[in-house]
């Protein structure tokens, strides 16, 4: 090439320069855990139904999320959303609201009638499950999608189990409860109720290859109170069953409910909407001790009931009851102090929690029952080979959420067991603490609420107390995500390296570095919102 | 404001990119087929903020002009980085002259353009001159001024990375008061740097009511490629003064050149904004106000201050400065809304 004048060299590109030989870490992609998902009980992939969910792909969404839990309707009404408490936006403002979010895409999939796909090659194997709490239904489901025929024999005349007997409508409208079982049904399940087992060996002749128990835990717990014949003492668990049928049970004007519990308060909340002038709870210990969640005392407290602490029940009469005041000893447990109260009351409902019926389990060789719990192993199996068993009557947690755990865990390691294998969870990734994140990135946004539903209605009717968000606020709320550990295109490991290492691969396929180039520096890391990339240092 | 901040969507302008916004909405960095003016396999240092600067501007004015964009560099860091004869990462025409005229050179060549142009030869083609804050403030600023009293239709961008880093950090008429560099040691009485009657550039260059004049940090991607663009659309002088952090100079670890730019801004230490024919038309307001301290503390050319007994006087001078951009420039935070 002819050269101008003082030029010897032809001009070349510094893309000869390989920088990469500089480095002496190098920052590669990763996925962790965010806390959400560590903490929801049915596994969840939290953040990344919420990605889909803040493009507005509202399907999309609901089809991750169901991949891990079959009953988001259901869910984003009774779930306790423990993953709330989990979330790093709590750290920034306040916790993504995941559980409105949840609901919205439940209600949204009822209303646009989207239906489960089927996945595995059918099996040929028929999986009894017995049933139909949160724990059936999701282990049902989750058979069903990996190919097995799931039958559910179900003692009721209706399915859902607590979710139906237990949990009163204003907190889970009976419509909703219907259409995601309906769903599951047309999904494949059978369902055959009023069919209650009573020999588990027996029944499992019938042609099944395996069983998971989700028999709940039915019978309440009673505590003796002397009583005189007119005094009614009734228990939560039958006052809570009585009122999905025909004849709502009589309470009166003047109710005591006995116990710290949710149910405690259901059951309260329910005998104020019957009507009851009063409805006081009685228990034992103070508020801060108490098994109820904060947000259903304050709610209930709301409606009009009153609690008495540090209270127990010595005797029940004819139209009142006596109490004796409790105190707190230094251990923290209450102790009589001799001390009485007369209060009027023309019932007394216990609420003092449930054991299980396990007579279907009499002479099932292998069983261990602890404290009235039956033992399971890492894959809900029992000690009798083929027989696995979740939900309320196999742990002291008792809730939806953990009975769809069990059910989606049990369904996994039965699968496996079908095939001669032990069902092995893939590792998880270690969390997407707040610390790794760079929270500057993020808009500020507060948590949005959901309405609720005026006082009086609250105190004299069954309908939903808690309504849920439209659209806009539903997507506004799934927005607040700050997607930890995963990443979320945002392109700032693209945008900020100073030496064009990284290559954008395009929408949903991430970046990936260039090594010839990327010198180490550190800025991608430092500058990734969401914690999705590491430094790990250069062997040599 | 040229700038309009998009406030919520996740991450709203605050990422480099947003996969929630319409792709016109969308930065010039984050597309997959951005210029990359400045290429990879440059000597910078790790982390430099004066090439990350550097790509984000030019590929910004590539983009506004149509890529008819000629740049001349005054010597510093950029140009020998980039530029190790016969090697270059420069992938626009781009001509290096000396350390101090680069203001003059961008002149001749737009005068140039102007010639061809008349004649039917070339399009429209732009100019740009770029240089380190010792090319621009001290050596330059002779021919710059010249070049803006002329009116001359040049975009100058400033790459301030408070010194002659080039040569091994030396003190520059842009470096901070207190800041210890070569030639002003963190010795004696008064260590580090005096704290002169400062030279803030932006100001100057106000005072001569060109067109357009605007500060901004590798921090504020969007702001920063706004600032380019809303440039492009004046004719005459234009001047950019763009915070670079330089992790050699200021001892800061090469991951947090960002962030260093991020608390300039934040504690007010550097004021954000821009002005049309010498008045001010907007600024970036602070977001989350922090006590200079926390961009002084990181910095080893700093470290002096810190000591056992910590330099509580000079800090509250500094402090001071930064209180006065504030008052001067209105930058205090306000309320995000949606
Ligand atoms: C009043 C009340 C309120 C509650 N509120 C909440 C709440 O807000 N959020 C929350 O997360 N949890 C709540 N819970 C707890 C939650 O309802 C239970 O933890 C959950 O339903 C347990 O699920 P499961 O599938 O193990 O059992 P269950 O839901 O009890 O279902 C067991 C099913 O098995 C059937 N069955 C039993 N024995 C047989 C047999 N031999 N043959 C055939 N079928 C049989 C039963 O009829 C029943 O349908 C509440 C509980 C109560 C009582
Ligand atoms: C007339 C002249 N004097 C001195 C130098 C040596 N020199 C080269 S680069 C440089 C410093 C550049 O500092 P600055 O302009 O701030 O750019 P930086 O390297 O900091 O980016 C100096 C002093 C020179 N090239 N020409
Ligand atoms: S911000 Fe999103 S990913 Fe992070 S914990 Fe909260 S919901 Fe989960
Ligand atoms: S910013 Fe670029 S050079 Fe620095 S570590 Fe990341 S990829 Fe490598
Ligand atoms: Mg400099």
């Amino acid at each position: 090439m002819e050269k101008p004048f003082a030029i010897t060299l032809n001009p070349g590109s510094s893309l000869a320069n390989h920088t990469g030989s500089w480095r002496t870490v190098r920052p590669e992609y990763v996925s962790r855990l965010p806390p959400c998902n560590a903490a929801c009980p049915a596994g969840e992939n939290i953040q990344g139904w919420l990605f889909h969910a803040e493009s507005g792909d509202y399907e999309q969404a609901w089809r991750a999320l169901t991949e891990n839990n079959p009953l988001p309707a259901i869910m984003g009404r009774v779930c306790y959303h423990p993953c709330e408490n989990g979330c790093n936006r709590q750290y920034v403002d306040a916790s993504v609201g995941i559980n409105s979010v949840e609901r919205f895409l439940g209600d949204e999939a009822i209303k646009r009638g989207w239906k489960f796909a089927t996945q595995a090659p059918i099996s040929g194997k028929r999986v009894l499950v017995v049933g139909s709490g949160p724990a059936g239904l999701s282990a049902a489901y989750h058979l069903t999608r990996l190919g097995h025929q799931a039958v559910i024999y179900e003692a009721a005349e209706l399915a859902g189990g607590m979710m139906r007997f237990g949990i009163p409508k204003y907190r889970l409208p009976r419509e909703v409860l219907d259409a995601e079982i309906q769903r599951l049904v047309d999904f494949g399940v059978e369902l055959h109720l009023q069919t209650k087992v009573t020999n588990i060996l027996d029944t499992l002749k019938k042609g099944f290859d395996a069983v998971f128990l989700g028999v709940g835990a039915h019978i309440a717990k009673r505590a003796y109170i002397p009583a005189g014949d007119a005094n009614k003492v009734l228990d939560a668990v039958s006052v809570l069953h009585n009122m999905e049928d025909a004849s709502a049970p009589m309470l009166g004007r003047k109710v005591v409910v006995y116990g710290g519990g949710n149910t405690a308060i259901d059951v309260a909340r329910t005998a104020k909407r019957l009507g009851a002038e009063e409805a006081i709870i009685v228990y034992r210990r103070t508020r801060d001790k108490m098994p109820a969640h904060d947000f259903e005392v304050e709610e209930a407290l709301q409606e009009g009931i009153s609690i008495k602490w540090l209270s127990t029940i010595k005797e029940a009469g004819e139209s009142d009851i006596m109490i004796e005041k409790m105190a707190l000893d230094e251990n923290g447990f209450p102790q009589p102090t001799g001390e009485f109260e007369r209060i009027e009351a023309d019932s007394v409902v216990l609420a003092l929690g449930q054991d299980t019926d396990l007579s279907l389990l009499d002479n099932v060789p292998g069983l261990i029952v602890d404290k009235g719990l039956i033992q399971v192993d890492k894959g809900m199996m029992t000690g009798h080979p083929g027989v696995f068993a979740g939900g309320d009557m196999a742990n002291n947690e008792r809730t939806v959420t953990v009975a769809v755990g069990h059910g989606k865990k049990a369904a996994r390691a039965i699968d496996a067991w079908l095939r001669g294998e032990t069902y092995a969870p893939p590792p998880k990734h270690e969390i997407a603490t707040f610390e790794r994140m760079n929270p500057w990135y993020y808009s500020d946004a507060p948590k949005t609420m959901r309405p609720v539903l005026d006082i009086i209605r609250r105190q004299s009717t069954f309908d939903e107390v808690l309504g849920g968000l439209d659209e806009s606020n539903a997507q506004f709320e799934a927005r607040r995500c700050m997607s930890c550990g995963n990443c979320f295109e945002c392109d700032n490991c693209y945008g900020v390296c100073p030496d064009n290492a990284v290559i954008k691969l395009g929408p949903g396929k991430g970046f990936k570095f260039n090594y010839d180039y990327c010198k180490g520096c550190g800025m991608c890391v430092a500058e990734c919102p969401c914690g999705a990339i590491r430094t790990v240092p250069e062997e040599n | 404001m040229s700038f309009q901040p998009v406030k919520f969507y996740q991450t709203g302008t605050f990422t480099v990119g947003n996969r929630l916004l319409p792709p016109e909405e969308r930065s010039v960095q984050a597309s997959g087929k951005r210029f990359n003016s400045i290429n990879s396999g440059h000597r910078a240092c790790q982390g430099c903020g004066e090439a990350l600067g550097a790509r984000y501007a030019i590929d910004a004015a590539m983009e506004a002009t149509d890529s008819q964009l000629i740049a001349a560099n005054a010597t510093g860091c950029l140009e020998v980085f980039s530029t190790p004869y016969p090697e270059t990462s420069w992938q626009i025409p781009w001509i290096h002259s000396l350390f101090g005229n680069a203001a003059a050179v961008a002149t001749g060549i737009a005068a140039a353009m102007k010639v061809k142009r008349a004649k039917g030869k070339v399009g429209d083609v732009r100019v740009v001159a770029q240089g380190g804050d010792g090319g621009t403030t001290d050596i330059g600023f002779g021919c710059l001024s010249g070049m803006f009293e002329r009116n001359d239709d040049v975009l100058y961008i400033c790459y301030d990375n408070g010194g002659y880093m080039n040569t091994g950090v030396q003190r520059s008429s842009a470096t901070p008061a207190a800041a210890r560099t070569a030639t002003t040691p963190a010795v004696g009485h008064d260590p580090g740097n005096v704290f002169g009657q400062g030279k803030f550039l932006p100001a100057i260059a106000m005072a001569h009511d060109i067109p357009y004049v605007a500060t901004a940090t590798v921090a504020d991607l969007r702001d920063l490629e706004a600032k380019v663009r809303r440039a492009m659309e004046f004719r005459g002088a234009r001047y950019i003064h763009i915070l670079v952090p330089c992790p050699l100079g200021w001892g800061t670890p090469s991951h947090d050149t960002i962030k260093m730019a991020r608390l300039a801004k934040e504690t007010g230490i550097f004021p954000v904004f821009e002005a049309e024919h010498g008045e001010v038309k907007s600024v970036l307001a602070i977001r989350r106000p922090l006590p200079v301290e926390e961009y002084l503390r990181p910095q080893k050319r700093f470290a002096h201050l810190f000591g056992k007994s910590p330099a509580v006087a000079t800090i509250a001078r500094i402090q001071a400065l930064a209180d006065k951009n504030i008052r001067k420039y209105r930058l205090q935070a306000r309320q995000e809304s949606h």
